[in-house]
């Protein structure tokens, strides 16, 4: 090499070649990148005998751990579910009732439905459970199905209006528009009796002609005074809260064709002891009611 | 004739895909197919009107073919800063996005649609540019050869803006086959396939006719590049298509095999695309700009070799816990540790090329931007191994921190290297003795440089806060968090994500100017770089 030329800066020879007034030095490899290098493969090898790592014809190398990603998820589940497991027979063995009264068992309850609510529920009742428009709100005290935690349960374990579940809930309002149940002037009445009711700016004359309308029509699900039927999923329309929107336009939208919401059942995913988390969770959050002496 | 056969050609294929619009199995084929024949229709009218009828021999615009073949050069320079800005712009578009969902406008112009617009405008179209007209250049200087091929180079030029428009307007319409880096429908995929292999045919024959004894180190990037991205679009597109007038099509793989072929593919994008390629550009214009020899000979072949081996088992780092078997995991991840040296060797020899013109760095803009460049490329070659290990990948998977390893090497590495290499390439190519202005390049460098430590440092935090939040459980082993709450939890960082990404479009339209601005032949009046001060007054002599 020594016929090479020398670069004067630095004293180190170059290897002669040159294209377009390129030229190179002759510099060794720096010795702590050749063995940070031979480090890193070091490392491999070792990494390699200790996990899985060659593959065979059926299967492949299981190294020295014997450690694969699913055995891992299977001890770290195993391990979960050890330490729950008493927690979670109780509940299945308890009622709601006893569930709510103990005090460890409620804050166990509690916790796992929040979780539960954070994966499965939050999608459609938004993440402080404050609904949205179709969507109701669950921390209120107005239900649609009932707020004690039996009816919770009902409706979260078997859902809503869902063709998988024969337990579903079920009701449907009628398309009073849209199949020609009542001509438009009708509709037009009965919206603004329906804004008298929940006490909102309406039509006086017109809400008396629909007063007839309503009782004709309506009252059997949404009850005497439009106050509502948990037993139909009959919305109370005396209050100021509601599902589709509370004014004019959206009133008649729903009379003309109305949405129905619709909720799967959980019970077969979360299982009997999950539901009843959630059933508790929920029950909790501000609107839950006692149940009602039969 | 010339032009006469080209514009013939051209003509047919209009009236071809004419017909395609018309035969089309599906609207998606249909709409694109009349994209296709709108723009051919133009060029061949273009063409047309280029014909010259003089015999070959006495043309009055007898081209000279002796010397280098620079036109197409300076048509891929403004190609690359055009789809650089474009690029850039979508993804700031696709940020804000991100940050306030009113920006989505349905259906065309929704963050589904804009995401792959944006990756592949600046992988492909920005950076395949940049690549393409840097190899152009480069090759022929390195073995003092013309391009091989006469119009084929020209071919590869078009063909692949064709390509770009193509794969660009079959997102914004929903065709797609749901590889991420590798979007485009099978007719598309087959066009690429054509210029590519025209590409490697112009590379290897100027290779080829070279008058150097030697291949430079930067043609071996720039091959080793070309030939191994042909073979990973061969292999991930394989594909049936459901008709040959239609653009649905299905994978030649299934399940997890076709999860690990995308990554495969997906990751030596970066390895072949992103990082040989672009080494092959910092083997030239590093040396060049800073006019010192490269630091080590042999560095560049034991890192160039091991880079090239070790990065195309890499791929399986990306499918860390999945349905991928275990041994191939621990495969894609010691392959990822191993590479890191090897990667290294690249900015060891480019950052110590700079050893006895370190000085330069006061003065010369471009030589910072090939610094910063490097120093970009060694924190993202390191953070890459350090996310493929397996504990890590467990937290940084799924989360913006990807995004931000991405950006930091995409941003930080390509495109500053690049920005240097148009600004060295620009006066060259037109003939202007310097620049319009140094210091537009130095408010460049800057917002660049900020925009993207501003982006990388955001989402390193929003990533492992995401990370954290995923995987944070409660005393009794319950879920903390839902997945809203730690998306609404990083709201501030997209919005300071927008902002870094807004910052780095601001240097690229300062760039345009400046290269503008250089072509017109115009010279700013500014004060030189470094010198800042006005030369003291001459004392006078006794």
């Amino acid at each position: 090499m020594s016929e090479n030329e020398i670069d004067e800066t630095t004293g180190v020879d170059t290897t002669g070649h040159e294209w377009d007034g390129i030229k190179e030095l002759n510099n060794p490899l720096p010795r702590w990148w050749l063995w940070t290098f031979y480090a890193t493969i070091v490392f491999a090898v070792g990494y390699m005998l200790y996990y899985p790592a060659i593959p065979l014809l059926q299967g492949s190398t299981m190294g020295i751990s014997g450690q694969t990603n699913r055995l891992q998820l299977k001890n770290e589940m195993a391990a979960v579910n050890e330490a729950r497991q008493e927690q979670v027979a109780l509940l299945r063995e308890s009622d709601l009732e006893t569930i709510q009264g103990s005090e460890q068992m409620a804050r166990f309850a509690s916790a796992g439905g929040a979780s539960l609510f954070k994966v499965y529920c939050t999608q459609c009742h938004g993440s402080g459970a404050a609904g949205g428009p179709g969507y109701p709100n669950l921390n209120d005290d107005d239900w649609l199905w009932g707020g004690d935690l039996e009816s919770i349960y009902t409706s979260i374990a078997h859902g809503i209006r869902n063709s998988e579940d024969d337990d579903a809930r079920d009701s449907q309002m009628p398309a009073f528009g849209a199949d020609g149940i009542l001509d438009l002037d009708q509709i037009g009445a009965v919206t603004e009796y329906v804004l008298k009711l929940s006490g909102q700016e309406h039509d006086a004359a017109l809400a008396q002609t629909g007063q007839p309308v309503f009782e004709e029509n309506c009252v059997a699900c949404h009850g005497e005074g439009g106050l509502g039927d948990r037993e139909f999923g009959g919305p109370n329309l005396a209050d100021a809260i509601s599902l589709y929107g509370n004014t004019r336009a959206t009133i008649r939208a729903q009379i003309i064709r109305p949405q129905q919401g619709v909720m799967p059942p959980w019970v077969d995913r979360l299982g009997e002891a999950g539901i009843k988390q959630l059933a508790i969770y929920v029950h909790g959050l501000g609107g839950g009611e006692k149940a009602k002496p039969e | 004739m010339r032009n006469g056969t080209e514009a013939v050609v051209v003509g047919i294929a209009a009236f071809l895909t004419f017909l395609a619009a018309g035969f089309a199995q599906d609207d998606l084929f249909r709409a694109h197919a009349w994209i296709l024949f709108a723009i051919l229709a133009i060029a061949t009218v273009v063409l047309f009107r280029r014909v010259e009828f003089a015999p070959a021999g006495q043309s009055v615009a007898a081209r000279d073919t002796s010397g280098y073949m620079d036109d197409v050069i300076r048509y891929g320079t403004i190609a690359t800063l055009f789809w650089g800005i474009t690029g850039f712009l979508v993804g700031v578009i696709i940020a804000a996005q991100l940050a306030w969902p009113q920006f989505n406008i349905e259906p065309w112009l929704n963050f589904g649609r804009l995401r792959p617009v944006h990756t592949s405008a600046v992988i492909f179209a920005f950076g395949g540019n940049a690549l393409i007209c840097t190899s152009f250049y480069v090759v022929q200087r390195t073995c003092r050869a013309r391009l091989f091929g006469g119009n084929l180079a020209w071919f590869v030029f078009w063909g692949y803006q064709l390509f770009i428009v193509m794969a660009a307007t079959g997102y914004l319409l929903g065709s797609t086959q749901s590889k991420e880096y590798a979007e485009p429908e099978w007719y598309v995929d087959l066009w690429l396939t054509v210029v590519w292999v025209a590409y490697l045919v112009v590379f290897m024959g100027t290779i080829v006719r070279r008058k150097e004894p030697h291949i430079y180190v930067a043609n071996w990037f720039f091959l080793s590049f070309i030939i191994t991205v042909a073979m990973l679009h061969l292999v991930n597109n394989a594909a049936v298509p459901v008709s040959f007038l239609g653009s649905k099509s299905y994978s030649a793989f299934a399940g997890v095999q076709d999860a690990l072929t995308q990554w495969w593919y997906g990751h030596n994008a970066v390895g072949f695309f992103l990082t040989a390629g672009f080494l092959g550009m910092m083997y030239y214009f590093v040396p060049k700009q800073a006019n010192r020899p490269v630091f080590s000979y042999r560095l560049s072949i034991i890192h160039f070799w091991a880079l090239i081996f070790l990065y195309i088992w890499a791929g399986p780092h990306h499918l860390h816990y999945t349905a991928l078997p275990d041994w191939a995991q621990t495969l894609g991840m010691v392959f990822s540790i191993m590479l890191w040296m090897p990667s290294w060797g690249g900015m060891i020899n480019g950052l110590m090329t700079l050893q006895g013109a370190w000085d330069k760095l006061r003065t010369d803009p471009i030589l910072r931007m090939f610094v910063i460049s490097l120093a970009f490329y060694g924190m993202s070659t390191f953070e890459g191994p350090m996310m493929s290990i397996k504990s890590v990948n467990s937290l940084s998977h799924y989360t913006d921190w990807t995004i931000g390893h991405v950006h930091s090497g995409a941003l930080g590495w390509n495109g500053m290297i690049t920005f240097g290499a148009l600004y060295y390439l620009v006066p060259k190519l037109w003939n202007r003795e310097r620049l319009y202005s140094l210091r537009l390049v130095n408010w460049h460098l800057w917002l660049a440089t900020i925009g993207i430590v501003i982006y990388a440092a955001v989402l390193w935090v929003a990533g492992i806060t995401q990370g954290l939040m995923w995987r944070e459980y409660d005393d009794q082993g319950f879920l903390v968090n839902s997945f809203i709450e730690t998306v609404s939890a990083i709201h501030p960082e997209y919005v300071m994500r927008t902002i870094g990404g807004l910052l780095y479009l601001c240097g690229a339209l300062i760039m345009a100017y400046n290269v503008w601005r250089t072509i017109r032949g115009d010279v700013r009046n500014e004060v030189p770089m470094g010198g800042g001060q006005l030369a003291p007054a001459p004392v006078a002599a006794e």
